[in-house]
């Protein structure tokens, strides 16, 4: 009698939603978390606690490792026989003096001078021929950024119109340049030949390669004369100028073979491959091992590079080399690796050797140190 | 779920932080400025609102009235169809980070500074932008269906055209429109209650929605409505409602409700419905909207989550700054060497004709640096940070250590952004009640007419169930620990005696508000653990009280003690506000029945029988009394009482409170409950073996299945005490209770009056039936009475000293008889007080002083607060982990420092200083003194550190501006503090004190309304979710359910969120300086001109997406030290209190580190290549390539811990980099002007000098840190290294080595206190309970928290 008359209800109904439930979890179910092992915090981990005891063996392994890499590398960079000869004319009694002083872009006669260089060693294997110059900083933003990469890839309509990135070597004449831009326009243009002198006097004109310096990505991918396989680039290029500081339009640039004509021209490729560093070499040409085996490629002896001077740099204190060389599996001569490579090896093998005193005198008090805590 | 709410709180805080508190503070506009001029309140209109019916007879000013008032329908979320895409852009470029990509994006538009292409630039602001939107996006759509559910949710509203209730919308309720709502409906906006079904006009609302609070709160029809029950329809409902304009304050609502009999009635707090309440227990309702939608106060009271910056975050910020210098030393230089170098350039093939001047390129040339170098500055950091956080939070609230059983909660993360503020707490403050202990009140022993009963059955009992847990724990340190703390000795300096306040009543709760301190568990975990039901009674009184009934009891002495144990229990019984209920309905209220079919007796009745000595059964009753009483005591008198108790107490002023305590002191200092002459004749004691169920009616809920629930736990422990002893509270109505004594069946009890508690007056009086005069009314009994009152209460004030000594709550129980005149007065001027609208609670305090003297004392009861468990070990593990412990409470000074001993606060070693103190003269003075004294006590040897004792008063002066820097210095070299009696704004001064002055993280915990402010001030604020309401947890950084998890939660998670976040953020600074270096080094050979070596799209991605996710990873997931050494070596926390992981110095270091590696992994390749044909993008590509490796190597040295899921993301990025690049140089033939990657890395990575130089770079710029760190952890570790060693030790010499660490520990602590004068760990043998404590316990009080 009690008992109320009044209407029984649920536990349950206390939680449905409110206006205020937002934020709130009203939900009746367990709120137990989880107890697995990545909730938890218990994945099993592996620790690494660095100290002498664990670490030098990794030093001892290091050093193990690297001191023969570095002997390996060095050895190589060693074998590579590399020569360079400076032809920029600074000097009085440089061959080139007189065409490094008269020359200038605007010049229109080409001024040739021959630099005569010896060979103490031979060249065995495949002999690389590079041009480097000095002080030319290629890689300023500004240069960089100057070329149009449609209009070389064949794009048609940049190259009708290039790419405003091409200023202000995007127009002359009111007609655009093929090939635009600061990279093209300063193309290295002096001509390099080389002779071997007999010791008989007579000079042999040594075989300069002049395909296959370009990436071969450069050359089938990323440079493409624009319409595609029609040989006539006179015509394709017609209505496009040459750019300025050149003396013949890009279709002219090897006008014998047309695989190598236009912008797919391979001297044109490897410039505009801007250097990374303002002292840079390119490759020039290609001097291809003797099929017979017999002889070097250079044999030892006298020979006279023939210059056509045609590129300045004395306006900003640059210079112009030639470098001949022979090439390993890790690229030019370079002694800088391999002796790296020996010093960090044996800097950690030194280590290796504290860490072991170190350990000695101290692994043990490390093992009992919460006493000195 | 719980993700879906950090992200969005998350989200909140990332948008919302500048933009106020998003949707929830909905504007505070003022709606009723248009009101027409209805009254002459005129000039308050703008901030009233009047409301009238909507389908009422003022229809035509309705629309007038109720222009500004909100709908019902709600929107929360931010943004509708349309504005998605402006407003979420508008509120991302809130943020500053977004600005700096805005900027560099706009930058790189100026061509003459342009450094990559203009889409790469956008891209890290595009992929933010979009991340963020989506995130944003599907958060808001998940808002608006939840706003749908909400919205269309049905109501019953009264509909003017169909002139009936139908169902409709809850989005479309207005204001002024009349709801009907049934049982177990949620209320759907804030109405007043007009009718309500039940007969007394009340009815019972859940606020578990609301507040958590799952306690019923019963809600009062509007006084003296002029139309009632079926007439009331909107057609007739004439009146006009004023009242306040919304507001978030839950427990007030102020207004009054004009009658076209213009006469006014006032409304309050418990007219008012909630939105998002339940109605319980009560068939129909029927109310007026007053405040619909946002404007509710559920809505208003919807704040966002809370926004701290953390320590480390304030720290960073600095070294970000740092990184801007750097960034803009790095341009400058750029800048610098870029004019000088143009200026010596003659004119060269590969300079492009300019004009501008060196200077000026120079200037150009600084902009265009800052958009190449823009990754120096971290703003992927703040991102990660973010993220980081969440991962954090994500494992701390899945940590099943935090889950609770009982309540079924885990832990709760409401502030996301200051986790590792976890890990650098140097001050906990922290609350006693419901915080160190279990606001568990159980019934421990009493005191009735100065006889002691000292339950010893009970103390056993329990002491068995804290065996049982110590079983458990393996130790033991609660009562018994107590009880033998007095062995402890005390040298106190008290320097005013007298002032000592006689405040008495356990004070934990001052300051709360009316509805706060109600239990929010679940009623089977709060109030029905056989531990706080069952009561063993006492041998001695279960004799007197069968003694009652033997036919030999008719000495008048004896009679009189009985009288006072009747009264006593009846007192018990009545006093309070418990709700019975009965399990298996579980909202069923128990109540009396209206009209009583079985036999009840009045008190008249048993009074009456009570004159006629001797007779000691009633078989035959008088019918029940309701009709024939003449007292015309009617609902309506009850229903201002109850007015009364809702109006929300005054805040407590130290004056306030002080006055009228001192005063009471000179009667006797009686916490009372005011009963009007509870005499009843004992009936014949059947002994405690009968069954209690056969006598009650038929059809009544079995004694033992009444369930109590109570706003206070002392209330429930009373009821279940006073059931012990069968005198039962079987239920109760609004204007009766139903009691069941020994002997005599059930028994029904008008009520006159509730004076309820409140933390001013700490007293709660209950007038009941006022019926019989005569036996109180002679002169010659009140002299008897006088000499008997004072021996009782001489008898009673010991035990009570007693009591608080053994750390026990005390209540006094006193009665009071009034003469029905003396009432009569009261009332009027009670009821004047209640109505009166100026100054009410002055007046209603006023008024309840005045009845609550000259009480007559009953006796006093005793009651047990156990400790939570493992609350010793937690303060001994946080005070090894160098983390001072201060507890803040409002109890009395003996209580506090019995809990203090018994959580080992206080160590027997330590020297107790007490500051008691009466004026700031004093104060001063005592200050110094006990600084004297811990000096010279700090020379010499033996004491382990002192703790002080300061009182509320003590405080106040010590707070007080030439003070406090006294009272820091004196605490700073306690180990612990104890300030008893405090308010909660002193609390809060405290911290703030301390937080200020001192510089330290400081963290609060608690879990009342009293500790808000606490809670709020502090740098870390921690709620705890137990008995006590939510305002703690509401306001809190985090909510946990017990004390002991603040262990694991600052010990463990604290020191591992500090450290992880602390290393990913060195990281990153180290990663980001790091990699830009590489692209200023370049800048030397490429004529300061801001060329890159590499493609611009890696450059961005490279921080974007190559090395994002091992940071991420680094910062969620790394563990220095495993979570068991943590908890068992607390001293490892003090690491992060001191920052140790991020220390200035460690960033320099890591920045000079940074600079080293990029220096290596630039020149390595630059040596290597120098001199050849290398073009610009292949000699960037080793770089590049060693750059991730070294950085993603960096971070396996730096890892402490490497999962598989380390290993994935480690290898995962390292993969995703390289094929990316390959991928790239294979497919990009035009794409990526001027830095086209065509054939680039294919062609490099098939070169054995790029691995070779990759190599010897990654291990060259490792080298130093690899050997630091093995130097380091070997010549000189860290105590965290030493830990983690002992990590990988097997279980047995994991066990041995930890002894052994934690003997050293306290050895070193040892010769540390001979060598370090700061430090305080001093041993003073002795020390003494202080002889004024016992003078403080003097006053002590009655119920109600």
């Amino acid at each position: 009698m009690m008992a109320s008359n009044y209407n029984a209800s649920k536990e349950e109904d206390g939680h449905q939603p409110g206006a205020m439930g937002h934020g709130g979890a009203g939900t009746v179910k367990n709120k137990k978390p989880d107890n697995t092992a990545f909730k938890q915090q218990r994945l099993p981990a592996w620790q690494p606690i660095l100290t002498a005891g664990t670490v030098l063996p990794a030093f001892f392994v290091i050093g193990l490792i690297f001191i023969p890499i570095g002997i390996g590398l060095f050895v190589t960079s060693n074998n590579i026989k590399e020569l360079e000869i400076d032809y920029t004319g600074v000097d009085m009694s440089s061959p080139c003096y007189n065409c490094s002083q008269s020359y200038s872009w605007n010049s229109t006669k080409p001024c040739t001078c021959s630099v005569p260089f010896s060979l103490d060693q031979p060249f065995e294997s495949n002999v690389f021929m590079y041009y480097g110059l000095s002080n030319f900083y290629q890689n300023h933003r500004r240069y960089v950024k100057s070329r149009d990469d449609s209009q070389l890839n064949g794009d048609k309509t940049s190259l009708k119109s290039p790419s405003k990135e091409c200023e202000p070597y995007r127009t002359s004449d009111n007609k655009p340049i093929a090939p635009c831009g600061a990279i093209a326009n300063s193309l290295f243009n002096d001509t390099l030949e080389l002779y071997y002198i007999d010791p008989n006097g007579s000079r042999t004109a040594i075989p300069l390669v002049k395909k296959g310096i370009a990436w071969w990505t450069d050359k089938h991918v990323k440079f493409r004369n624009p319409g595609g396989n029609n040989d006539n680039l006179t015509v394709v290029f017609q209505g496009t100028s040459k750019p300025v500081n050149w003396r013949k339009p890009v279709y002219e640039l090897d006008p014998l073979d047309p695989d190598n004509n236009g912008f797919i021209n391979e001297d044109f490729i490897v410039w505009m491959r801007t250097a990374a560093l303002p002292t840079f070499r390119k490759l020039y040409r290609i001097i291809h091992k003797k099929p017979n085996n017999m002889t070097p490629t250079l044999p030892r002896g006298e020979y006279i590079l023939e210059v056509t001077y045609n590129y300045p740099v004395r306006s900003f204190e640059g210079r112009k080399r030639i470098i001949l060389s022979t090439i390993s599996w890790m690229g030019g001569k370079n002694p800088f690796l391999g002796i790296a490579y020996i010093t960090v090896g044996s800097v950690c093998f030194f280590l290796g050797i504290i860490l072991l005193i170190i350990h000695h005198k101290y692994g043990n008090r490390n093992n009992s140190a919460e006493i000195h805590s | 779920m719980e993700r879906i709410h950090w992200v969005r709180h998350r989200w909140q805080q990332l948008v919302a932080t500048e933009s106020g508190r998003g949707r929830y503070s909905a504007p505070a506009a003022l709606p009723t400025k248009s009101s027409p001029v209805l009254h002459n309140t005129q000039q308050l209109t703008g901030k009233r609102r009047t409301v009238i019916a909507r389908h009422g007879p003022y229809q035509h000013e309705y629309h007038s009235i109720s222009k500004g008032c909100q709908g019902n329908g709600i929107r929360t979320t931010k943004y509708s169809l349309l504005s998605f895409i402006p407003m979420n852009l508008f509120q991302q470029f809130h943020r500053v980070a977004n600005l700096y990509f805005l900027f560099l994006v706009m930058l790189n538009w100026i061509p003459v500074v342009e450094a990559f292409q203009k889409e790469i630039t956008m891209i890290p602001l595009v992929v933010v932008l979009i991340v963020i939107a989506i995130k944003d996006a599907l958060e808001d759509y998940r808002r608006y269906r939840f706003d749908q559910k909400v919205n269309n949710n049905i109501a019953t509203v009264y509909s003017g055209k169909q002139q009936m209730y139908v169902d409709q919308c809850w989005q479309d309720v207005h204001v002024g429109d009349f709801v009907r709502l049934s049982c177990n409906e949620i209320i759907p906006a804030d109405m007043l209650l007009l009718y309500s079904s039940d007969p007394h006009g009340v009815c019972y609302i859940e606020t578990a929605n609301l507040d958590g609070e799952t306690n019923l709160k019963q809600r009062q029809v509007v006084r003296d409505l002029p139309q009632q029950g079926s007439e009331l329809t909107p057609e007739n409902f004439h009146s006009y409602i004023e009242c306040e304009n919304p507001n978030n304050d839950l427990s007030r609502f102020r207004g009054y409700m004009e009658y076209p009999s213009k006469a006014r009635v006032g409304l309050h707090n418990n007219n008012l419905l909630l939105r998002s309440c339940t109605i319980r227990n009560t068939e129909t309702v029927i109310g007026i909207v007053v405040y619909a939608g946002h404007e509710t106060k559920a809505m208003k009271n919807n704040s966002g989550p809370r926004y701290k910056r953390s320590k480390l975050e304030r720290r960073l910020n600095v070294d970000v700054l740092w990184s801007v210098v750097l960034l803009v030393i790095m341009c400058l230089t750029a800048a610098i060497g870029h004019g000088l170098w143009l200026r010596n350039q003659k004119e060269a093939s590969f300079l492009i004709p300019d004009t501008t001047s060196p200077a000026l390129s120079g200037f150009y040339l600084f902009w265009t640096m800052i958009i190449v170098l823009q990754v120096l500055i971290p703003i992927s950091l703040y991102v990660s940070i973010e993220i980081v956080k969440l991962g954090q939070i994500f494992f701390i609230q899945n940590d099943i250590d935090f889950y609770n059983e009982y309540l079924d909660s885990r832990i709760q993360c409401r502030a996301l952004n200051i986790t590792e503020d976890l890990g650098q707490i140097q001050y906990v403050f922290s609350d006693k009640t419901g915080t160190l202990t279990e606001n568990k009140m159980v019934f421990r022993r009493c005191t009735i007419a100065g006889v002691e009963y000292p339950h010893e059955e009970n103390a056993r009992r329990l002491e068995v169930y804290e065996q049982e847990e110590d079983e458990a724990k393996g130790r033991s340190h609660t009562l018994k620990s107590r009880a033998s703390a007095k062995s402890l000795s005390c040298k106190s300096l008290s320097c005013n005696r007298s002032s000592v306040s006689l405040h008495t009543l356990t004070g934990h709760s001052e300051g709360e508000g009316e509805e706060s301190p109600s239990p929010i568990l679940p009623r089977h975990s709060a109030f029905s653990s056989p531990m706080e039901k069952d009561v063993v009674p006492d041998p001695l009184l279960v004799q007197k009280l069968n003694c009652l009934s033997s036919p030999l009891f008719l000495l008048r002495d004896a009679s009189m003690e009985l009288t006072y144990i009747v009264d006593f229990f009846m007192a018990l019984a009545i006093c309070n506000t418990v709700v019975v209920s009965s399990p298996n309905q579980p909202r069923h209220v128990v109540q009396v029945p209206e009209v009583s079919c079985t036999p009840l007796k009045s008190l008249e009745d048993i009074k009456m029988l009570f004159q006629r000595f001797g007779l000691p059964r009633f078989s035959t009753l008088s019918p029940p009394h309701t009709t024939k009483s003449p007292r015309s005591f009617t609902r309506r008198l009850f229903a201002r009482g109850k007015a009364a108790s809702f109006t929300p107490s005054p805040s407590p002023t130290p004056t306030k409170r002080g006055q009228p305590h001192e005063e009471e002191g000179e009667h006797g200092s009686w916490k009372g409950e005011e009963d009007k002459m509870l005499h009843l004749n004992p009936g014949a004691w059947s002994g405690l073996e009968n069954s209690n169920g056969a006598q009650g009616p038929p059809g009544e809920p079995r004694a033992d299945e009444l369930i109590y629930e109570a706003e206070s736990p002392d209330e429930a422990a009373l009821v279940h005490m006073a059931r012990a002893y069968r005198c039962t509270l079987q239920g109760r109505s609004l204007e009766r209770l139903l009691v069941e004594l020994p002997g005599m069946g059930s028994m029904a009890v008008r009520l006159l009056h509730i004076l309820p508690f409140d933390s001013t007056r700490k007293r709660m009086s209950v007038g009941a039936d006022s019926v019989i005069m005569d036996l109180a009314e002679s002169p010659k009994g009140a002299e008897q009475s006088d000499g008997r009152q004072g021996h009782i209460r001489e008898q009673t004030q010991k035990h009570l000293d007693n009591y608080a000594r053994e750390g026990l709550r005390t209540l006094c129980i006193a009665k009071k008889v009034l003469e029905e005149e003396e009432y009569e007065v009261w009332l009027k001027r009670q009821a004047f007080a209640e109505t009166s609208i100026e100054n009410r609670e002055e007046l209603l305090l006023e008024s309840a002083q005045r009845l609550e003297t000259n009480l007559t004392l009953l006796g006093a009861t005793g009651i047990v607060d156990r400790l939570q468990e493992e609350v010793p070990e937690t303060i001994e593990a946080l005070q090894r982990a160098g983390v001072k412990v201060w507890v803040l409470t409002g109890d009395k000074q003996e209580t506090a420092i019995n809990i203090a001993c018994a959580c080992k606060l206080l160590r027997s070693t330590d020297q107790l200083l007490t500051a008691n103190c009466g004026s700031k003269e004093a104060c001063k003075a005592l200050l110094l003194e006990l600084r004297a004294e811990v000096e010279s006590g700090e020379a010499a040897e033996g004491t382990s550190g002192f703790t002080l004792v300061v009182d509320g008063r003590t405080l106040d002066f010590a707070l007080q501006e030439d003070l406090k820097g006294d009272f820091l210095e004196l605490s700073r070299r306690c180990r612990a503090v104890i300030c008893c009696r405090s308010t909660p704004l002193q609390k809060s001064q405290v911290v703030r004190l301390v937080r200020d002055q001192l510089r330290v993280m400081t963290l609060a915990i608690g879990d009342g309304a009293n500790d808000v402010s606490m809670i709020q001030v502090a740098d870390v604020g921690i709620g705890i979710s137990g008995q006590e309401g939510m305002q703690a947890v509401m306001s809190s950084d985090f909510a946990i359910s017990r004390f002991k998890h603040l262990r694991k939660l600052l010990l463990v998670h604290g020191h591992w969120c500090y450290t992880r976040l602390a290393n990913m953020i060195l990281y990153f600074f180290y990663k980001n300086v790091m990699y830009v270096n590489l692209l200023f080094w370049y800048q030397f050979f490429c004529g300061f001109s801001g060329s890159v070596m590499t493609n611009s799209w890696v450059l961005i991605f490279f921080n974007l997406l190559f090395t994002s996710a091992p940071p991420l990873l680094y910062g969620i997931l790394d563990k220095d030290v495993s979570a068991d050494t943590l908890i068992k070596l607390p001293e490892l926390y003090k690491s992060g209190q001191y920052s140790k992981a991020y220390l200035p110095s460690t960033f320099w270091l890591t920045m000079l580190d940074a600079l080293y590696q990029s220096l290596v992994c630039f020149f390595v390749p630059y040596l290597a290549y120098a001199g050849s044909d290398v073009d610009m993008l292949s000699f960037g590509s080793p770089i590049n390539a060693s750059a991730l490796l070294i950085i993603l190597l960096h971070q396996v040295i730096e890892s402490h811990t490497l999962t598989w899921l380390h290993a994935l993301v480690l290898v995962g990025s390292a993969l995703f980099y390289f094929s990316f690049t390959l991928v790239f140089s294979v497919v990009c033939v035009t794409c990526s002007p001027p830095t086209n990657p065509l054939g680039v890395d294919k062609l490099q990575m098939s070169q054995p000098l790029f691995y070779g130089v990759c190599a010897l770079t990654t291990v060259l710029a490792l080298l130093p840190r690899f050997l630091f760190h093995a130097l380091r952890n070997s010549i000189s570790p860290s105590d965290t290294l030493k830990a983690a060693l002992m990590d990988q030790f097997n279980p047995d010499d994991y066990c041995r080595k930890m002894q052994r660490w934690n003997q050293t520990q306290a050895q070193s602590k040892a010769r540390g206190l001979v060598i370090n004068v700061e430090d305080s760990d001093i041993k003073i043998p002795d020390f003494i309970l202080p002889k004024e404590l016992k003078e403080c316990s003097a006053a002590t009080g009655s119920v109600l928290s």
